[in-house]
């Protein structure tokens, strides 16, 4: 049945989560370096405090003590201190987490409200000039290197134009205490008098980085919404919906666009690993500081916990939102759901 | 249908109106780059764009440019400053000072009425006194002080100048008066108490911290005198501080002070050209021209108090003889080396000292660019063929030497118009100074920026005997005669005395030349046009305390 289904997912959960520790933890003894330090943050420890940190991280023992060491650390939110910082890990991946989390969000949303519109135009007028330029657009979009993209729009609307702020969140001078993490409600929160000054700013410094993100996973929906809908245009359950009378509009919302949908979100599922990976990018040339920014400066830094934190909360993002799409499309499918029992 | 139709109506409605909503945001957006109708904290803050993020903040514990721009004349004060212009030494928390006849004690007497700032974490319950000083001063050169050890006990300018083997110990006979006690006259002890790692703290805050168990705090939530306090730190990120209202000079007209943290060059430019930075440090001198050009930007210049120079390792033949040395200085054009290094951002350097310097000697002769004399002298000098060579170039960019390499290029094809065929050695730079330590080199580019104002910090550090062990002594040059000059104007306070004696010492260098000065390059910073009130300081850190922002 469905708890089945639910139950293999946790598993495999489990399995990768195991997995992505072993190899965290390993590369604190990969990494050159003293593993203590490399574990801890603590480059130099004092001669009172050495043995009270062999023992917490149980460096006597063998790799497997160690590691459930690590392990217990780690759930406990223990994650070290930063190397260059000297702060804990996890206070600063709780800054620069949401950050990360706030473009993509945004960049996703764009590429919905834009990609499936245009990715159902598309369809319906696939042999017309509209549809045809804007598979080509979508085409184009697919193969521009984000880095390139982004540049190009920072000088044309940052420095040639001076519409638009290249870097940051918000401008410095505003001064909003981080609680949530997340920038607008932070704003929201902050119950400063320049709220709505701060609001506009924040989305002046949102609108480009958004953009520049959105393209792809926008040009990922327009090819994928009107492949699914091209393909759903020609069964015979839309045939009949049409003869039945109903107006094209109605065919389309009702029959076409939820079935055609079904494959796109689980595309957007598999595609999420590049979408991060181009949230990385985006943040290094707008200075957005989130944790794409962070872990580059980390692994320049040689900040070895903090690599070794930043590619764990990652790498699990990544693993979560792929299984949460898998078993969102079942869930929302019948048909998965269907196959899956039978 | 009729259910459809009716359904469809307001639908349509309410999409154009968010679509007019969404038409009226995006415009708001875009034009409230225009808009001054910014609140006040942030339309009187201005924005630093700074090349680093500061180690601490404090500058007694560091020696690095970015540190000291971000926190010395912001959050600070010193006993005694310089006046830009003239280069003397004006009143700062010490109204004046007096010095005891025989030059062994100074006795400083405070400004009233310097408040400390006020803080969420700290409430100051009295003005500056005398045991602040103390306190400041005691940290640095006593090992027993209970703040010595904090932060990890490294005061890098104070121990290069030995502050602890000068200063014999500090007394408080009055809450107003604090006196220093000398071991030996030392008449560049006003220079050092004028420099921007001299800063007074607050005794009382560091009370409280002891108190609280928590003395790490004076060094990354400092409490001083200077115009502006602190308020948050995000390290990459941003430093913001805030006015000091009590300030007791004339109260910055900023609310707010921001050091947006950005170490890409190209990037602060950017932010530079959009706005998001008033002022940018150290711009690429290769694109000063383009930004001049705008009617937005304005770009300053000061020559520092630094000099590029070729040292010949004198210890080593052919390098020990006068003649070959003025012989290889004579082939080196340097006109072009300033073209094509330095872009024309730089003086030719005519002695050790800039021009800025009081102790510059105008009427020294500079070495002539003249490669037929130069054929000739070496031949004197018993190598008429030429000989082979290295030259060592450093491996960073630095203010005073922003290319080593090109710079060594350049030598090289000069040399070899005279015969003497060079070969270029660079290595890693911690690798580099060591070698350089043991004198394996022929020659090395290099350069020095001077720490404070004394013409002292050039000669001494540059061309001492004792600067061969400390590892200065690129040139590895060790003259008693000239060593004899340099202790003669340490002994008196007198100004032109003492500039008689570095004339003397410039005289003799010019003879001798055991390094060959190339340049003093300017440092630059570019600005918004609607900021006023800043100037880069020939003599430290950057202050913004008289910056404006005009509206």
């Amino acid at each position: 049945m469905i708890w089945q289904f639910l139950i293999r997912r946790l598993f495999l959960l489990l399995f990768v989560f195991f997995a992505l520790t072993c190899f965290a933890f390993s590369l604190g003894h990969l990494f050159p370096g003293d593993p203590l330090t490399n574990f801890s943050g603590i480059s130099q420890p004092s001669d009172e405090l050495l043995p009270a940190l062999v023992q917490q991280y149980q460096l006597e023992q063998g790799y497997l003590q160690q590691y459930f060491a690590f392990l217990s650390r780690i759930l406990q939110g223990d994650w070290g201190l930063s190397l260059s910082s000297q702060q804990p890990i996890i206070t600063e991946l709780t800054q620069v987490f949401p950050a990360t989390l706030e473009l993509v969000a945004y960049a996703l949303l764009i590429s919905f409200v834009v990609g499936v519109p245009l990715g159902l135009i598309a369809a319906i007028k696939a042999q017309h000039w509209s549809g045809r330029f804007i598979s080509g657009v979508a085409m184009v979009g697919y193969s521009v290197p984000i880095f390139w993209w982004a540049l190009l729009m920072i000088m044309l609307f940052s420095i040639t134009l001076g519409w638009l702020p290249t870097s940051g969140r918000i401008s410095v001078l505003f001064e909003i205490p981080a609680s949530t993490g997340f920038m607008l409600p932070d704003i929201m929160l902050s119950k400063q008098p320049y709220w709505q000054a701060a609001m506009i700013d924040a989305l002046r410094h949102l609108l480009l980085p958004a953009l520049v993100l959105a393209t792809f996973p926008t040009t990922v929906m327009i090819r994928f919404t009107r492949d699914a809908m091209l393909g759903v245009w020609q069964q015979s359950y839309i045939k009949t919906a049409r003869a039945k009378g109903l107006s094209r509009s109605q065919v389309l919302y009702r029959h076409g666009l939820r079935n055609a949908m079904m494959p796109v979100l689980r595309q957007l599922g598999l595609q999420f690993s590049t979408l991060v990976t181009l949230a990385m990018i985006t943040e290094l040339i707008f200075s957005w500081p989130g944790i794409g920014l962070w872990l580059l400066d980390s692994i320049n830094q040689r900040n070895y916990p903090a690599i070794q934190g930043g590619l764990l909360v990652i790498s699990t993002l990544v693993i979560m939102v792929n299984i949460l799409m898998d078993i969102l499309h079942t869930l929302l499918n019948p048909l998965a759901r269907k196959q899956f029992n039978g | 249908m009729q259910f459809d139709h009716d359904k469809g109506k307001p639908v349509k409605k309410k999409s154009q109106r968010s679509i007019s909503t969404a038409v009226q945001l995006a415009a708001m957006i875009l034009l409230s780059a225009c808009q001054p109708d910014m609140p006040a904290e942030v339309r009187s803050g201005l924005v630093y764009c700074l090349e680093g993020s500061p180690e601490s903040l404090n500058p007694q514990l560091v020696t690095s440019g970015t540190t000291i721009d971000a926190t010395s004349r912001q959050l600070f004060d010193r006993l005694v400053d310089i006046d830009p212009e003239d280069g003397r030494f004006i009143p700062a928390l010490a109204t004046h000072w007096e010095i005891r006849s025989d030059g062994l004690s100074y006795t400083f007497f405070l400004r009233p009425d310097v408040q400390f700032h006020h803080t969420d974490y700290f409430e100051p319950s009295r003005p500056l006194n005398s045991t602040d000083v103390r306190f400041s001063f005691e940290r640095v050169m006593n090992s027993e002080h209970p703040f010595h050890a904090v932060s990890g006990g490294e005061y890098p300018y104070f121990q290069t100048v030995e502050w602890h083997q000068r200063v014999a110990r500090i007394t408080t006979p009055t809450p107003d008066q604090v006196v220093f006690y000398l071991r030996q006259r030392d008449s560049s002890f006003l220079s050092n108490v004028a420099t921007d790692f001299a800063v007074v703290h607050s005794a009382e805050y560091a009370d409280q911290l002891l108190k609280q168990q928590q003395p790490q705090r004076i060094d990354s939530h400092p409490i001083g005198t200077g115009p502006f306090k602190f308020r948050e730190y995000r390290k990459d990120v941003f430093l913001r501080y805030y006015r000091h209202a009590e300030y007791w000079g004339q109260a910055s007209s900023l609310e707010q002070l921001v050091f947006d943290i950005e170490p890409n060059n190209a990037k602060r430019m950017a932010k530079l050209l959009t706005h998001e930075c008033d002022i940018t440090a150290y711009p690429r001198i290769a694109e000063l021209e383009l930004i001049s050009k705008r009617d937005d930007v304005k770009v300053q210049e000061q020559t520092s108090m630094n000099v590029g120079f070729w040292a010949f390792n004198t210890q080593k033949p052919p390098f020990d003889q006068a003649k070959v040395r003025r012989a290889l200085s004579m082939a080196i054009n340097r006109d072009a080396i300033l073209q094509a290094v330095y872009y024309n951002h730089a003086h030719t350097a005519h002695s050790l000292l800039p021009p800025t310097s009081w102790g510059f000697n105008p009427a020294v002769m500079s070495v002539p660019y003249d490669p037929t004399a130069a054929r000739e002298l070496l031949a004197e000098a018993g190598y008429p063929f030429g000989f082979s060579m290295d030259i060592w170039a450093m491996p960073v960019q630095r203010l005073y030497n922003p290319n080593a390499t090109r710079m060594a290029e350049m030598i090289q094809a000069d040399l070899a118009q005279i015969g003497v065929r060079v070969s270029i050695v660079t290595l890693e730079w911690n690798a580099f100074r060591r070698q350089l330590r043991q004198g394996e080199h022929d020659s090395v580019l290099l350069g020095w920026n001077a720490d404070n104002t004394d013409p002292d910090n050039f000669f001494r550090p540059l061309l001492s005997c004792s600067g061969i062990d400390s590892g200065t002594n690129r040139a590895h040059w060790c003259d008693p005669a000239f060593d004899a000059i340099l202790a003669q104007a340490l002994l008196t306070d007198d100004q032109s005395i003492r500039r008689h004696y570095y004339w003397a010492a410039q005289h003799y260098l010019s003879e001798h030349i055991p390094l060959f000065p190339i340049a003093h390059s300017k440092r630059f910073q570019a600005l918004n046009h609607q900021i006023s009130g800043v100037s880069i300081n020939p003599y430290g850190g950057i202050s913004l305390a008289d910056a404006r922002k005009e509206p």
